[in-house]
């Protein structure tokens, strides 16, 4: 077992988790996994109604999450001064005067996530911050490009600072079945990561059923992904209560086994709030306060942030808040 | 705690509803309510209190209803049903419409006044019971509109006296009270003395709905009144709560002709099979057990988990119990509330602390430290011989045992004196569908559990009651056929001082039980004589022993079920083609039996019902109910299992063969108790039966005195239903007999029937009666 030695700041404990080597395919354990669509559905359903935080409780859970969120940009047209922004606004997600209000300085997001060309800008704009960098890889987001380059590209980011890379599997893996190809593949990316963290996405909107989504969760884990994610933002259906609830489920059942906690990051789709803190909920409730931390939960959004911008001053003045009077990122 | 500190932690914390607006109603209404009667509230009378069990604070003084007020009531519910009924169906409808419409602008005011009063969860209130009633006022508004158009036939029974539990305070009113009302009914509503608020809310909403006065009275108080509306002048009983009340109801209502709807007491089995979505299915056990603390009469309460994966299963279950949320259900982040009352959470503790088998859990989640509260409980290990298996706790407390193969799982799931609900977890479609149509419940759930629907029927079998609420099917409970129904003369036999025969090779007529002919167990045989005086033979006097012998041979022959509807069609039709071949020789038998010459007619239209089951066998088709989830609720009609009936004493072969063509082409065993005064058309018919491909034990025929085979027949526990058409009035009799097992009674209250009719004679009300709905909840979907 290795330990990360990713710097640690007041509310990234990411020294404490024992990292997931991962294990042999157990295709007997793959074929067992069951997920049941409309009992899953159920309870995804119910949960909003279930749980419910007001005040002084919101409002420390919606800066939770801001410290869950991987503040992404992934366009085309990024270019080093929009990155600088992002990372300015990953330093300061929130005005001062209302951190300050609510006893929060300090706080900052989860980490930045941008494309491979931006991560040397990002880890400089974030010297000292503590702040990690993502990158996406591995032919992001089709994850179609040859092999060889696929995991050439994971040692490029790692070799330009990037602490965390967001791999994407072969989804035909998994739509034929195939098992061991998908863990071969996503083992050889793990390795190609030494020591950054990875996170494996599975494009869960293209694996067509949630069987699919559980079966696939417990083969990346056990080739050793650090995180499972859901989406890249660019598929049609991202991040989803349902899907989130079949992959948490597969994570607990991982740590039920080996004794290993696995990250989970719902990525896409999330801008409200209020579905920030039913995500929270939802992880709460199925695996346990511990994966109410950073370095087990990240949020992938753009936009969610400025949401929980306006929730928040309407915390501390009791009046509704406006987009420009937040900084933008 | 600071933001910083929650920050940490990350509780949830309190996130209290609102009460101001339920309470400041208890204040405009006086604190104090009278009871609802005639269209306004009554002075207020001797009260008692009504209490929040989160907190012990009393909300309000509600009235004990005296005799006095129940009378009133029914009278102004007997006064206002014509002119109700005759509004007629769209009329009906724009009021219930109306009464659907107020349910829901007022709905956070209903949900949050049920739960200060019951306990309950906000969420469970708000979410589910509120709009479930809602959505039966709704479904029913239509029911009324379609009335003369879909059931042309029928018309209203009348006065219908409701009493419902705690539990489900206003969807239980709701249940009972929008099918009467679209039907045409008035009624006479109690709700439970610690749960009466709701009702009285609504009672304020039928006022604004425009409802009739006198159309929906409401009596308050405890179960002294509630025996005073079963014992009033009304036409039917409508209950819901324990197996002992509905007994107790039904010994007191036997032989009034009042109709009678019991849903009862249940201990339904939760099914786990190894290939399960085993998270969905612990995840389904808080829908089951842990829904309203457990106090459900459907209550997944019975865990079978297939021995492979219990160990795993139990310790999911274990974790997930130890997340739920324990505490007042005004908070709107609680899973489970209060135990309705002091009373009940100290029986709770008294049969989980009587209990030393097995292992009990109790959830490691904070529990408050006042207040009615009861941890979830799990008591694993075990066996169908404990009590805590076969005992209904009624409480947030699940029992549990292994099983090995499927026919086991089915085997430990019937094996008990209840049969509500069942839940199957199995993500095979084979073995799913196949186990639910075996287990013994009115609702089946697969891959999920405690869903309803107005559409879809709800009600139970053996001791969890009888009749179905919800759909088409229940509205036969708040209907009869139209028309008047002559009263029945005892049809006797003849007798003389000659006794010389008529023929004189004598044949012996004995009992046929099994497929065979044998003697009668005591040995004793009645003659029979014609009007003339001549002797036509004996038939044998069957006992008690005869019935027990007859009831174990048809439930050998319990595979009859199982047989297709056309193999049951082709065996109806071949008894009809064999009495065909006969049908003089049965012609002069009945002409000789009953001194009328109607034998020739008698035999023809005994042929043309056998025809008329025949052609039921394979069309009495069940039904996909528009349930509002993405999955089918299928109502199934299953045979009810073993019928007896005392046939007509008019008809010898055609009043046999009314009861047990339609009994045997829905799949269930008959023992039939022939003719009285003239036997020998059935004893005859033996023969008929043998050369048909009968199987064994599907038909057994008794002769003797209905009067004396009457209580043996209806306190036998292992008959599912007693019809009588007897010109014996037995009605009293067999329905208080009949209360020991609950099973279903269809008795003729001393009227007469047309037999020869085809309308009155044989159809859809045989065939009701021949059969158990069952509704088979199947959501799917994939990906």
């Amino acid at each position: 077992m290795t330990t990360t030695t990713d710097t640690p700041t007041a509310h990234l404990p990411q020294t404490v988790e024992a990292r997931n080597d991962g294990l042999p395919l157990d295709l007997s354990w793959v074929r067992s996994v069951h997920a049941n669509t409309s009992a899953i559905e159920r309870r995804a359903a119910t949960l909003p109604g279930r749980r419910s935080v007001k005040k002084d409780y919101q409002a420390a859970w919606l800066c939770r999450a801001i410290s869950c969120i991987d503040l992404t940009t992934l366009s085309g047209d990024d270019t080093q001064g929009r990155v600088r922004r992002l990372c300015g606004k990953a330093r300061h997600p929130v005005r001062a005067d209302i951190l300050d209000r609510l006893g929060m300085t300090g706080l900052t997001t989860g980490a930045v996530c941008v494309y491979h060309d931006m991560v040397a800008t990002a880890v400089e704009a974030l010297a000292g911050s503590g702040i990690p960098v993502a990158a996406v890889s591995t032919g992001f987001p089709a994850g179609l490009s040859p092999l060889h380059l696929r995991l050439a590209e994971i040692g490029e980011s790692v070799d330009a600072g990037a602490g965390e890379i967001d791999i994407v599997i072969s989804r035909r893996h998994v739509l034929t079945q195939n098992w061991q190809a998908l863990y071969d593949e996503t083992r050889a990316m793990r390795d190609a990561c030494g020591d950054a963290h990875m996170k494996a996405i599975l494009a869960t909107g293209e694996l067509g059923t949630l069987r699919n989504v559980a079966r696939a969760s417990v083969v990346c884990m056990m080739a050793g992904a650090d995180f499972i994610k859901t989406s890249t933002g660019k598929e049609p259906i991202n991040a989803t209560l349902p899907v989130t609830l079949t992959m948490i489920r597969a994570i607990r059942e991982y740590y039920e086994r080996t004794g290993i906690r696995v990250g989970y990051k719902p990525a896409g789709g999330i801008s409200k709030a209020k579905d920030a803190i039913t995500y929270l909920a939802m992880m709460k409730d199925e695996l346990g306060d511990r994966w109410l931390r950073p370095d087990l939960f990240r949020f992938g959004a753009s936009s969610l942030l400025g949401d929980i911008e306006r929730q928040l001053e309407h915390h501390v003045t009791g009046a509704y808040s406006a987009q420009w009077r937040h900084a933008i990122g | 705690m600071t933001v910083k500190e929650i920050f940490e932690s990350m509780e949830y914390g309190p996130a209290p509803e609102g009460a101001a607006e339920a309470l400041a109603w208890l204040v405009d209404m006086g604190d104090s309510f009278g009871h609802f009667i005639d269209g306004n509230f009554t002075p207020v009378g001797a009260t008692f209190e009504t209490r929040n069990p989160a907190t012990g604070n009393v909300l309000a003084n509600v009235t004990q209803g005296t005799q006095a007020d129940v009378d009133a009531a029914v009278a102004a519910a007997r006064k206002a049903q014509g002119k109700w009924a005759k509004l007629g169906g769209h009329g009906r409808a724009k009021v219930l419409y109306a009464i659907a419409r107020l349910l829901q602008k007022h709905a956070r005011l209903f949900a949050v006044l049920e739960t200060l009063d019951n306990g309950k969860p906000i969420r469970e209130s708000r979410d589910i019971d509120i709009p479930l009633a809602q959505r039966h006022f709704y479904y029913h508004a239509g029911m009324a509109q379609l009335m003369s158009s879909e059931l042309p036939d029928r018309e209203a029974l009348g006065v219908c006296g409701q009493i419902v539990p705690w539990n489900f305070p206003l969807l239980m009113l709701s249940w009972k009270i929008a099918p009467a009302l679209a039907m045409g009914n008035t009624v006479v509503l109690k709700p439970a003395e610690y749960t009466s608020l709701t009702a009285l809310l609504f009672a304020d909403i039928c006022r604004q709905a425009g409802v009739p006065k006198g159309v929906v009275n409401i009596v308050t108080g405890d179960g002294a009144v509630g025996e005073m509306i079963v014992n009033s002048d009304v036409d039917k009983i409508a209950f819901t709560g324990s197996t002992a009340v509905g007994r107790r109801i039904r010994e007191a209502t036997a032989g009034s002709g009042k109709g009678l709807t019991l849903e009862l007491g249940g201990k339904s089995p939760y099914i786990v099979f190894d290939d399960a979505d085993l998270d969905s299915a612990v995840e389904g056990l808080v829908d089951a057990i842990w829904f309203n603390q457990g106090q459900v009469c459907c209550a997944g309460s019975r865990l079978l988990v297939q021995e492979g994966v219990a160990d795993r299963f139990y310790a999911k279950l274990r974790a997930r119990m130890d997340k739920l949320r324990v505490g007042n259900g005004l908070d709107k982040c609680i899973d489970v509330g209060a135990i309705v009352d002091p009373v009940q959470l100290d029986q709770i503790k008294a049969k989980v602390g009587g209990n030393n088998a097995g292992t009990t859990y109790h959830a490691t989640c904070d529990m408050p430290v006042e207040g009615c509260f009861y941890p979830p409980t799990l008591i694993t290990g075990l066996t169908p011989a404990d009590t805590l298996m076969q005992e209904e706790i009624f409480g947030p407390v699940l029992v549990s045992t292994t099983f090995r193969t499927p026919s086991e799982a089915v085997e430990v799931a019937n094996n008990t004196r209840y049969g509500l609900a069942a839940t199957v977890w199995s993500e095979n479609i084979n073995l799913a569908l196949d186990i639910a149509p075996k287990l013994v419940a009115g609702v089946v759930w697969i891959n999920g559990t405690n869903m309803f629907d107005a559409a879809a029927g709800f009600g139970g079998m053996r001791e969890s009651g009888f009749g179905r609420e919800g759909g088409w099917e229940g509205l036969q409970a708040y209907t009869r056929p139209k028309g008047n129904a002559k009263i029945l003369k005892p049809v006797v036999a003849f007798t003389t001082e000659d006794g010389h025969p008529a023929d004189p090779l004598d044949r012996t007529a004995k009992l046929y039980i099994g497929g065979k002919q044998s003697r009668p167990d005591g040995g004793y045989s009645n003659p029979v004589f014609d009007r003339s005086g001549k002797l036509l033979g004996h038939s044998s006097i069957a006992n008690r022993k005869d019935v027990r012998n007859a009831v174990e041979a048809a439930n050998g022959a319990k595979g009859w079920g199982k047989t297709t509807g056309h193999l049951r069609a082709q065996i109806l039709y071949y008894i009809a083609e064999n009495l065909s071949a006969r049908a003089n020789e049965f012609a002069d038998r009945i002409n000789h039996l009953t001194g009328v010459r109607s034998g020739a007619k008698e035999v023809e239209a005994s042929i043309r019902r056998l025809f008329t089951y025949a052609a039921w066998a394979d069309k009495l088709d069940g039904a996909a109910k528009g349930v509002p989830i993405r999955g089918v609720a299928l109502a199934m009609n299953e045979p009810v299992g073993t019928i007896a009936a005392l046939c007509d004493d008019e008809h010898p072969l055609l009043g046999l063969i009314s009861a047990m063509a339609p009994a045997i082409a829905m799949g269930n065993r008959t023992v039939l108790v022939a003719s009285e005064p003239f036997p020998l058309a059935a004893t005859d018919f033996y023969q008929v039966l043998e050369t048909s491909d009968v199987p064994g034990g599907v038909v057994n025929i008794l002769t003797g005195s209905h009067a004396q085979l009457a209580p043996t027949l209806a306190s036998h526990m292992d008959i599912d239903a007693v019809w009588s058409f007897s010109s014996t009035d037995l009605s009293a009799e067999i329905e208080r007999a009949a209360a020991l097992n609950l099973k279903r009674t269809w008795v003729n209250n001393g009227h007469a029937r047309d037999w020869m009719d085809r309308t009155a004679g044989e159809g859809r009300a045989f065939l009701n009666a021949a059969t158990e709905v069952k509704t088979i909840w199947i959501p799917y979907g994939e990906g």
